[in-house]
């Protein structure tokens, strides 16, 4: 099949937030009659401009079933469709795109991994390893089918600043491992996790890893084979792409061995009441018409970061996370949740005596939108003997201004419950 | 859109701080447990019937202050009631806070419980105010399940 690939419209330029911002409609925006402050980047980020144009383009000039016309408008279609296939493929740089399986978002990958994997190999007695700050949906789906299998979850601890203790992973590895399953980094506590040395370690003893990497792809560059994962899953609404598209990357070979996730069209050679033949990869994990314009538009996310400087960037959103937590120091009876010594722009607090869901309200009606609750990570929560954190996470689009709006928000709900 | 005074008024602010009747029943006759799992709201509303009325009410819990601080307001406004006299109370509070924001309230009948009519300016937490009185409804109820307002 012919793919096709555009380069990015233009090349790295000097980082600039300022000029970032304007790429983003919705910052310009208001909440509650202020400017609107946008520190909720770990739940979603928000759409440049070129995303929602390409989404726009999609649906007006090339909307068409793909792998199934024979027309121009359908061979168009499929050609942009495989096009966005190499744009994740070179952003994970994955050796082929026979290993990026288009998927709802990151919660899909794990569930068709834990599901089509899980299924296949799992014997009763056999072990999956968490972490103590995976996401629900790093959980759940490996409870599901451990339960059904009879195997078991076993969880690889932290410390206090949020940091997986990686001599008490290396106990935790033994002969009845069969899958490593872990956040790159984590939502609720933003600890950048040392992935290389986990799979290292679990690659010395035979076992796969599964890397949930939602929350890095906005802000790490990605390398899956630097990394040696054998599976690694992203959410496209997560990295300034729309809802409802993801990828999962898995080795060729893993995914060649696992059975199809869901069937249904295009996942398949032949069909005949006696048996049916499945399609080769990828399209054997892609039943059913896809999210053909959340892919493109995924695409057009990748084009978009693709053109920035990412040294610059990172560099930003080091100083925010910096400035962010010095801020957040300075005010009496914060308690910061998650100090590791290597984290992306995530801040999760506690308020002395004011419980998180008040200080959300309070600091919505300043136009600054954080996320308050247990980040959908409630064995975190429990961890740490709170019932909930507020937080604030940043994109590349953040300034130091949001985090003073943050701050001055803050003393507002001081002054509500003094 | 709302404004924070209405929904945080001094009363509510005080009555989170120092909520009523926290503390736990030594024998209880009724008890039922709520919470809002998306939240973390949990309470737990244990009560000592004599007969038809509410002879005592203890609440624990945690959460925000407009659960906790309704809560605290509801062992006030129901101890010494009979269960019909709770139940009323239970109809007028629920049609309080699921009336349109700008409806009158009764301040009258209501007393201290009309402070929980600035909640409705902000739906999304009109289910933490309202989770004390469908544990007590639960509570009043025996053998109901443990209830949420989610």
């Amino acid at each position: 099949m012919t793919t096709v690939s555009r380069a990015p419209a233009r090349g790295p330029a000097a980082f600039d937030a300022a000029r970032l911002r304007a790429d983003f409609p919705i910052l310009s925006t208001t909440a509650h009659g202020k400017p609107l402050v946008y520190l909720d980047n770990a739940a979603t980020s928000q759409k440049p401009r070129a995303v929602i144009d390409r989404l726009e383009r999609y649906y007006t000039t090339e909307n068409a079933n793909v792998h199934r016309g024979v027309y121009d408008l359908s061979e168009r279609a499929t050609a942009e469709y495989e096009g966005a296939r190499e744009k994740a493929r070179a952003f994970l740089n994955a050796a082929s795109t026979r290993e990026i399986v288009f998927v709802r978002g990151t919660t899909e990958g794990i569930n068709l991994v834990a599901s089509s994997w899980g299924r296949s190999s799992l014997q009763p007695g056999d072990e999956v390893l968490v972490s103590a700050m995976e996401h629900h949906s790093d959980i759940v789906p490996w409870q599901l089918v451990c339960g059904e299998r009879g195997a078991v979850v076993r969880v690889i601890p932290m410390n206090r600043r949020g940091e997986l203790l990686l001599e008490e992973y290396e106990r935790l590895l033994t002969d009845r491992t069969r899958i490593v399953a872990v956040a790159h980094v984590s939502n609720s506590l933003g600890t950048i996790n040392p992935i290389a040395d986990i799979v290292r370690l679990a690659h010395a003893r035979g076992v796969p890893v599964l890397v949930d990497g939602a929350q890095a792809a906005p802000h790490l560059r990605i390398d899956v084979r630097a990394l040696g994962a054998d599976f690694y899953t992203v959410s496209g609404h997560k990295m300034f792409g729309p809802t409802g598209i993801g990828v999962l990357y898995g080795k060729a070979e893993r995914l060649e061995a696992m059975p199809p996730y869901q069937g249904g069209g295009d996942m398949i050679k032949t069909v005949s009441f006696a048996r049916t033949t499945y399609a080769d990869l990828p399209a054997k994990f892609e039943a059913g018409t896809p999210h053909i314009a959340g892919a493109i538009g995924l695409g057009a996310a990748i084009d978009y970061l693709g053109a920035l400087d990412w040294e610059a960037v990172a560099a930003h959103e080091q100083d925010l996370l910096a400035y962010a937590t010095a801020r957040l120091r300075e005010l009496p009876g914060i308690q910061l949740v998650g100090t590791a010594a290597h984290k992306a722009g995530v801040v999760s607090f506690v308020m002395g005596g004011v419980h998180a869901h008040d200080v959300g309200t309070i600091v919505d009606q300043e136009g600054v939108a954080i996320r308050t609750g247990h980040h959908c990570t409630q064995p975190v929560m429990d961890f740490f003997g709170v019932p909930a954190t507020a937080r604030a996470s940043f994109a590349l689009y953040n300034t130091r201004a949001d985090v003073d709006a943050l701050v001055a928000a803050l003393e507002k709900v001081r002054k509500v419950f003094s | 859109m709302g404004d924070l005074s209405d929904l945080y008024q001094q009363i509510i602010v005080e009555h989170n701080r120092s909520p009523r009747n926290f503390k736990k029943l030594p024998h209880p006759t009724n008890a039922a447990d709520g919470s809002n799992p998306l939240c973390g709201d949990q309470i737990r509303v244990e009560l000592q019937l004599d007969g038809d009325r509410i002879a005592d009410i203890g609440f624990q819990g945690s959460g925000c202050a407009i659960s906790q601080a309704s809560a605290s307001l509801l062992t006030g406004a129901v101890l010494g009631k009979s269960r019909a006299e709770a139940e009323k109370l239970f109809q007028d509070v629920h049609a309080m806070l699921t009336a349109a924001p700008d409806a009158p309230v009764d301040a009258a009948q209501l007393g201290k419980l009309a402070a929980l009519a600035g909640v409705r300016r902000f739906p999304v937490r009109v289910k933490c105010a309202s989770l004390s009185w469908h544990t007590l409804r639960a509570a009043l109820q025996e053998g109901a399940e443990p209830v949420t307002t989610e």
